[in-house]
């Protein structure tokens, strides 16, 4: 059923410490792996050893550089952002499904497929604006962080086990798990003492992770924005040497 | 977006095929049911006007089913698992996906009503023996509920296959008040080519020369329609130009901090987001192709339908030339529709 359940008083979810992230991907490999012998598993790739490896992870981590203006000029912060399913309190990935494969669960709020179901049509991840699905074209469906919901209840493991593999790997302990939705939680806590925020709110979805901005520097200098002066995104540049035979043929035609 | 052939080709198939059964089921629900009533009695016995384009309902029917069916098989070559497609008509209470393909198959049903009368080759037989005496087991007036659905069915259909990509609000160029308006009024425009070159064959009813006022109703309707088209287009294009695309600092909530920039992409190869949803080719050569869609999809046609207009002896020549202009050019207005399309994700990829 695609339609969203009442929502629920538990919101299991994630909280993100870009503070101390220090981007070693070492969340999205424990991921990678653990999901790939999961009860949801195989994540297979195509072509995982040769020139163009191409597979499903979970977890992206990117890297950018934040420019600030301060007292004594310009300076750059590096802030890595690891990026995976916020597992939205509305989300739209869930309304768009035609087959009821795509779901969010009542009682924890986690947003998951039913690979039996799914038929692969991808308009899930079309509605998500977080990246957070990723089609397997070996698999024929669609694959998403299932927040280790085959680790986290599991009574096989030991109790501290039991959190998603992506927290359990963080060696900066820059990822929490918890539930969102009790405001006592330890999580709740740090993200109220810590200011954390919801990613792009404007979509209306209700993300349920959260991210922990850096902290401010200790260097003395006050940080103001530089204003927009390279804010603007560029278009990304076309590659016309890897563009396949007919659109290349295509693109010079109409380069004329 | 990526341009993919097979929903592209869905797309401008079904929603054509959509167009011609819509102006077929008003043609049976407000004008054939009238004409033909038994007119007066002549040397050669009671005339039927219906009789003197009994065809036309025939091919309309038929290119309509084509198109539908082969859009609509095309759709499941997209699907990571056609073959558990049916399961696609289970979500209709949320799933604008799931309503279409619930809207679609419901279609079908009146356009196999409107089969029932034509097979059995009731038209046929009145045109050849105008004379005889008969009794028709089929009632006009009963034409008038089946096309009133069969247009309704092929307008819900389309209607719901434009929310499909209306409702994704992290595509802006999707997500616009003029993408449900623009599929509607192309279905239409689809099906007006088709009217007019259909109506060319045999017993269509431009090949009667008494039948003037349908032929200019066909080329005023299909030039007037593809100024509107073409002006939705304008407007569209004009609109999407004026959203920026989502700025990696607005993705990632890091604009409250600076002015941000990637410093590493989070993967060295494409993966399926970017491939999926990072298409450049389209704007690298945007301006060009959409003088080439507005060209070929209304503006060549429509000066073809003008030309009709002033001479009528070229008329069933014409059709068909305008019909190709008119469908390639969808096809690419189509492709430039899906190519132009910038995800909200490729924000997280910005440079």
């Amino acid at each position: 059923m695609t339609s969203l359940p009442n929502p629920s008083p538990k919101k299991l979810g994630l909280v993100i410490d870009l503070d101390t992230c220090v981007g070693c991907h070492a969340c999205a490999v424990a991921c990678k792996e653990w999901n790939d012998g999961g009860d949801f598993g195989p994540l297979p790739d195509a072509d995982p050893y040769g020139a163009e490896p191409n597979g499903v992870w979970f977890n992206r981590v990117h890297s950018y550089a934040v420019e600030q203006g301060t007292a004594r000029g310009k300076r750059e912060m590096t802030v890595h952002f690891p990026r995976s399913c916020l597992h939205c309190e509305t989300p739209a990935c869930v309304t768009v499904c035609p087959t009821g494969a795509s779901y969010k669960r009542a009682d924890d709020g986690i947003v998951l497929v039913d690979e039996d179901k799914c038929i692969g049509c991808q308009l899930c991840a079309w509605a998500c604006p977080y990246g957070a699905r990723e089609f397997s074209f070996e698999r024929g469906t669609m694959q998403k962080c299932t927040l280790c919901v085959d680790r986290i209840y599991n009574e096989t493991l030991d109790p501290a086990d039991r959190k998603p593999a992506c927290v359990a790997a963080c060696p900066t302990r820059a990822r929490h798990f918890g539930d969102l939705g009790d405001p006592d939680s330890d999580i709740s806590k740090l993200v109220a003492e810590r200011d954390g925020y919801a990613l792009m709110p404007e979509f209306g979805y209700k993300p349920v992770n959260r991210y922990l901005p850096p902290r401010p520097r200790r260097d003395g200098c006050d940080v103001g924005d530089v204003g927009a002066t390279s804010n603007a995104p560029r278009d990304t540049a076309l590659d016309r040497d890897k563009l396949p035979g007919v659109l290349r043929w295509l693109d010079r035609a109409l380069s004329r | 977006m990526r341009p993919t052939f097979s929903i592209i080709f869905f797309t401008v198939a079904s929603g054509t095929g959509y167009g011609i059964w819509f102006l077929l089921g008003l043609g049976l629900a407000v004008y054939w049911p009238t004409c033909a009533a038994p007119g007066p009695e002549g040397p050669e016995g009671v005339s039927l006007r219906l009789c003197t384009y009994p065809l036309l309902i025939d091919y309309m029917l038929a290119a309509g089913f084509v198109l539908v069916t082969t859009g609509l098989l095309s759709s499941l070559g997209h699907l990571g698992k056609p073959r558990r497609a049916w399961r696609a008509l289970s979500q209709w209470r949320s799933s604008w996906l799931s309503r279409e393909g619930v809207a679609a198959l419901l279609t079908y049903l009146p356009a196999v009503g409107v089969i029932l009368p034509t097979i059995t080759g009731w038209w046929q037989t009145r045109t050849l023996s105008p004379t005889d005496a008969f009794t028709p087991w089929f009632p006009f007036e009963a034409l008038r509920p089946i096309g009133v659905a069969l247009a309704l069915g092929a307008l819900v259909t389309v209607y719901c296959t434009a929310h499909i990509y209306s409702s994704l609000k992290p595509i802006r160029a999707w997500h616009n008040r003029y993408v449900t308006p623009a599929y509607l009024l192309f279905a239409l425009y689809g099906g007006l080519l088709w009217l007019w070159a259909l109506s060319t064959l045999p017993s269509g009813f431009i090949a009667v020369a008494t039948r003037t006022f349908e032929t200019h109703a066909t080329h005023a309707a299909l030039a007037i329609t593809a100024a509107a088209c073409a002006l939705l287009k304008f407007f569209y294009w004009r609109d999407i130009d004026r959203t920026p695309p989502i700025s990696a600092g607005r993705a990632t909530g890091l604009d409250a901090l600076g002015t941000v920039r990637t410093f590493e992409q989070p993967h060295t190869e494409e993966n399926y987001l970017t491939h999926e949803m990072g298409f450049v080719l389209a704007r690298a050569h945007s301006r060009r192709l959409r003088a080439i869609a507005l060209l070929s999809a209304f503006l060549a046609p429509a000066l073809i339908a003008g030309a009709a207009a002033l001479l009528p002896f070229a008329s069933n020549i014409l059709a068909w030339p305008a019909l190709a202009f008119g469908m390639l050019g969808l096809l690419v207005e189509r492709w430039l529709f899906f190519a132009e399309a910038k995800h909200a994700v490729i924000g997280y990829y910005q440079h």
